[in-house]
Order: structure tokens, then C-alpha cells, then sequence
């Protein structure tokens, strides 16, 4: 809007803004099928989380802490969430450096593959879960697996590790269902950043590595942490993967809830280890934000 | 013009291959002619996608999972419009709460969503309802919708509806005649978003679909847990194809990267 000036009278650009009823009954419709939808069910859910159960009796609605006790005594929940975690942590630290530099090769490409590849590397987002996690089943299938006989060949490997109902599985397999997100996050943060600085830098005779450690990188820090909380946040919840390349056996604290829930039937203890898990993750997801935007407060100003 | 050196792009070349071997080889193994699961080596079939034929619950749980996704992201894409105009042009007391609640089903881990649903339509005496599924998949779509149609909303100038009051339309005229026609490109591309989400969603739907109900990633879901064999993998190759066809398609339209990150092609 640079160019000829506006008559400062003829027409404010905006209205000022009076307070006006307008924008709450425009709101109404989906703040009500919220509060419907998503409130109400989730307070039943954290309300049958203190109902009673038994084999016999089925659900009993009283008001009793036996669940929690269970899930915060039982080794067994100890354990499945301690699991859960280190899996989220670890596909989190994969997808931050793997992404991370993916992210900047692909900034430096020329027209036309840059357009080519940010769709190859971000579409697989959109493409079924399951059919993903499916083509991971194949490749790792038993020790003669395609990615162990690669990795022998590659000589990462000498003798062929399982990735079948392992963690290490679960791990390769959701790193591969939540990169996009991560690639996504550093690639807006990129695209923020002046491509002058960098010319500058060397200009003023730093190394690649000086320039990517101290000009690139702290720059694009904010957008590393937004996409890991993301990440975090995913891979600790998922459920198909972790249910498909784990198995039975291996239990992450989704598939042990959905347990619960569909087969011992057991909903009032399958609803506190869901509980457990929401309140866990909006805790270190809140801290996080919090963390990230004092950190980074001058940034966003 | 690329200023990436060769260990850059061996970098990437791993990168990508790591990103799209598992596609591949889903896609790869359904042409084979065993019956078990193998590489076809020297002979290709279609043997597998026959079967699907003979496998009616998958071609009931495509169309369920269709017929979902459609509806329920259309209806979740009328909800946003007046969301979307209230938090674009007005700046009102709970405005915050209500964008944090509106993006909340993309925080609440979608196991906790599908017990929070299950419980509440066993409840309400829903349970098992291809209505039941409806309601929840608008909202857990509706963060997609609401993010495309508040980007074109934002994107838009007042000034053309302003013109349009002058000149004396009623409210109703400024609506059906300027605002919707100018936001349309925004609805499309978020019932799009919203209809691909719908239409991938397993971990909510697995607890509230019953086997009359069952959505395409459940069927292929359980059926995975009982065991993997050339059927699902032609099933999977066929929802793969469709998926990169609407991909392709929603690039050319308006952008992936637009899409995903949220902003329209020539948008700031």
C-alpha cells in the first residue's frame, strides 16, 4: 500500500473497534459443539477414571482412587510409560538432526528440484499411517530384512539386528511417520531467515562450519524446538505404528489404554492411563512453549 | 543451481530414500504373483487386486470411510466460516481460549479422544452410529478447516465489503455475493485438508467403529494385527495412489507447502 495517499478522511481502513455482540454469536455454533463434543466427553472420561470395576460387576460409579493407585504403583505402568517416553525422546532427537539438516540442503536447492522435493520429503504426511507403517513391516521383516541386508551392505552392520517387536523398530518407524513435521517447522523458520547474513559472514572470511554453527543455526533454533515439541507430542501418543511394529508384547502407553479398553474391558483403569498420558503431555508440552518463549522472547518480540 | 556440495547431497539422496522406501515397497510387493508376501522378481500380477473383490469389508470400509470423511468435513467447514470471520476481524475477550480450543484436537493425543468418544456415545446411546462417527471426525477435522478458511479470511480486504455496503447490499447480499465467493478458494482447499485427515484417522476411530462402521485404516488396521499378507499390501498400495493423486492435485492448486503450513499462494 506504498503509492498515492489516501484522503485521511474518506474511509477508515478498519472500523474502530467497538465492543459488539457480532463476534460471540459467530463463535457460537463451534464453541458449543466443542464444549459438546470434546469438553463433556473428556470430563466423563477423567470422571470414570475413579469408577470402580470388577470381572462380574462390570462399571460401578462411585468414587474411588483405586485406579490411580494402581497405574501410579504397578511397576508394570511405570514401566510402559518410562518406554513411552524414551521412544518419544529418541524419535524426537532423530527427527531434529536428520530434519533439521534436511531442511537447509533443501533451502539450498535451485528451482525446480527445491518445489520437487519439499513435496516428496512433506507428502508422505498426508498418506495413510497405516500404509506406511505397513511398508515398514515389509522392509524390516525377520533378520533377512531389506534394511538389515542394506545396512550389512553399507557396513553399518555386521550381523543383522532385530527391528521387529523392538523398540529400536518402533523408533526407525515413527521417525519416519513424524519427520514431515519436523522438516516442516525448520523449513518456515528458514524461510524467515536473510540469506544476506550468511553472504555476509563469509564475506567477512567465517567457514561453512562457523557460519552454519553460529549464524544458521541460532537462528533457526525456535523453529527446531517448535517442530520437536510437535514431534514429542505425536510420538508419544501414537498408537498405530507402535501397535504394529511392537506387537503384543511391547507396550506403549496407547496401545496398553486401548488394551484396557477393548479387551480386558477394564474402561475405568484403561481411562486413568489415558488420563496419566493427556495430563503428562499437556505439562511438558505447556513447560516447553513456555521455555521456548522466554528463551526466545526478543525474537518474537 | 544448487550450492550444496556432495556430501550434502548424499545426505539428501539417503534422506529421500529413507522417506520413500517403505511407500515403495508396499506398493511393490502387491504385484506379486505368490501368495505369500515376496518381491516380484521375474512375473508381475494383478492377482491381489482382484482379491480385493472378494474381500467385501474392505470395499465397504472405503466407501464408509468416504462417505465420512466427505460429510463430516463439510459440515466442520460450515462450522468455521463464522469462526473463522469472528477471530479474523474482530479482536473480542476469549478470543485466545477459543483458537486454543479450537486447536485442541490436535493436541489431546487421539487415544485419549477415542475413549473420551467411546465413553460418551456408550452414554448417550450412540455407540456404534455412523452418526456417532460424524460428529466426532468434524471435530477432530475442524482444526484444519478452521486453519485454511481463518487464512483466507485474514487474507481478505474489508474494504471490498465495505464497498459493497455503501453501495447498498444488505448484510446477507455482502455474504452470498462477496465475502463467500472471495474466501471459496480457502473452503476448498480446507475441506480438502480436512477430508485427507478424516480420511487417515485410525487411532480415535478404532475405539468407536463396530464392525458394520469400520472405516478403511481400521479394516486395514486390524487386519494387520492378525497378519500381513499380499491383500493388505494392494489395499494399501491402492490408498497410496489415490492419496499422491489428491496430493499432486492440491499442489497444483494451491501449494503444498501452503497447505500445510497454512498460507494461501500469494498470501504473505
Amino acid at each position: 500500500m506504498t503509492g498515492e495517499a489516501q484522503p485521511a478522511s474518506a474511509l477508515p481502513a478498519v472500523a474502530p473497534e467497538r465492543p459488539s455482540r457480532a463476534p460471540y454469536y459467530l463463535v457460537a455454533p463451534a464453541c458449543l459443539l466443542f464444549i459438546a463434543i470434546v469438553l463433556v466427553p473428556i470430563a466423563m472420561t477423567v470422571l470414570l477414571s475413579f469408577h470402580d470395576w470388577g470381572q462380574y460387576k462390570g462399571i460401578e460409579r462411585v468414587f474411588i482412587l483405586k485406579n490411580w493407585r494402581e497405574v501410579v504403583t504397578d511397576s508394570y505402568f511405570l514401566e510402559v510409560f518410562v518406554r513411552t517416553f524414551r521412544i518419544a525422546v529418541l524419535v524426537t532427537l532423530v527427527c531434529a538432526v536428520l530434519g533439521s539438516i534436511e531442511a537447509y540442503i533443501l533451502n539450498r536447492m535451485g528451482s525446480p528440484w527445491r518445489a520437487i522435493f519439499l513435496v516428496v520429503v512433506l507428502g508422505p504426511l498426508l498418506i495413510s499411517v497405516v500404509a506406511r507403517t505397513l511398508g515398514w513391516a515389509l522392509l524390516f521383516g525377520g533378520t533377512s530384512g531389506v534394511v538389515n541386508q542394506a545396512l550389512i551392505g553399507l557396513g553399518v552392520l555386521s550381523q543383522p539386528i532385530p527391528f521387529m517387536f523392538t523398540e529400536t523398530g518402533v523408533v526407525v518407524a515413527l521417525s519416519h511417520v513424524l519427520m514431515p513435521f519436523m522438516v516442516l517447522s525448520v523449513w518456515a523458520a528458514l524461510q524467515r531467515l536473510e540469506p544476506q547474513v550468511e553472504s555476509a559472514a563469509a564475506s567477512l572470511g567465517a567457514s561453512q562450519g562457523t557460519i552454519l554453527w553460529r549464524i544458521v543455526l541460532p537462528q533457526i533454533a525456535p523453529g527446531i524446538l517448535a517442530g520437536a515439541i510437535i514431534v514429542f507430542a505425536l510420538a508419544a501418543s501414537a498408537f498405530a505404528t507402535p501397535s504394529i511394529i511392537g506387537g503384543r508384547r511391547l507396550k506403549v502407553a496407547s496401545t496398553l489404554a486401548y488394551d484396557e479398553f477393548l479387551n480386558t474391558l477394564n474402561w475405568p483403569l484403561g481411562a486413568a492411563v489415558a488420563v496419566l498420558l493427556l495430563i503428562a503431555l499437556v505439562l511438558i508440552i505447556v513447560s516447553a512453549n513456555r521455555l521456548v518463549e522466554w528463551r526466545y522472547r526478543e525474537m518474537f518480540r | 543451481m544448487s550450492r550444496n556440495g556432495p556430501l550434502a547431497l548424499a545426505f539428501h539422496t539417503l534422506f529421500v530414500i529413507f522417506m520413500l522406501a517403505p511407500i515403495v515397497v508396499v506398493c511393490f510387493v502387491a504385484f506379486t504373483p505368490e501368495a505369500y508376501l515376496s518381491f516380484p522378481t521375474t512375473r508381475w500380477s494383478l492377482r491381489w487386486f482382484r482379491a480385493i473383490a472378494d474381500y467385501p469389508e474392505f470395499v465397504a470400509a472405503f466407501w464408509q470411510s468416504v462417505w465420512l470423511g466427505a460429510l463430516s468435513s463439510a459440515i466442520a467447514v460450515a462450522f468455521s466460516v463464522p469462526a473463522a470471520l469472528a477471530i479474523a476481524r474482530h479482536r473480542f475477550a476469549g478470543r485466545e481460549v477459543l483458537l486454543t480450543l479450537f486447536q485442541s484436537p490436535l493436541m489431546i493425543p487421539h487415544v485419549v479422544l477415542g475413549i473420551a468418544f467411546l465413553r460418551f456415545f456408550t452414554e448417550i446411546g450412540l455407540a456404534g452410529t455412523f452418526f456417532g462417527l460424524v460428529i466426532s471426525h468434524i471435530v477432530i477435522v475442524f482444526p484444519f478447516a478452521l486453519r485454511l478458511t481463518l487464512a483466507s479470511a485474514t487474507g481478505m480486504n474489508p474494504q471490498i465489503e465495505q464497498a459493497a455496503v455503501s453501495l447498498g447490499a444488505s448484510e446477507a447480499t455482502v455474504l452470498r455475493r462477496i465475502t463467500l465467493p472471495l474466501i471459496l478458494p480457502g473452503l476448498v482447499s480446507g475441506w480438502a485438508l480436512a477430508f485427507i485427515n478424516s480420511f487417515d484417522e485410525v487411532t480415535m476411530t478404532v475405539f468407536i467403529a463396530t464392525p458394520g462402521t469400520e472405516t478403511l485404516p481400521v479394516r486395514m488396521f486390524l487386519y494387520i494385527q492378525d497378519n500381513i499378507d499380499p491383500l493388505v499390501t494392494s489395499v494399501s498400495a491402492c490408498v497410496i495412489v489415490v492419496t499422491v493423486a489428491a496430493l499432486v492435485a492440491l499442489d497444483r492448486l494451491y501449494g503444498l507447502e501452503a497447505l500445510l503450513i497454512g498460507r494461501g499462494k500469494g498470501e504473505q
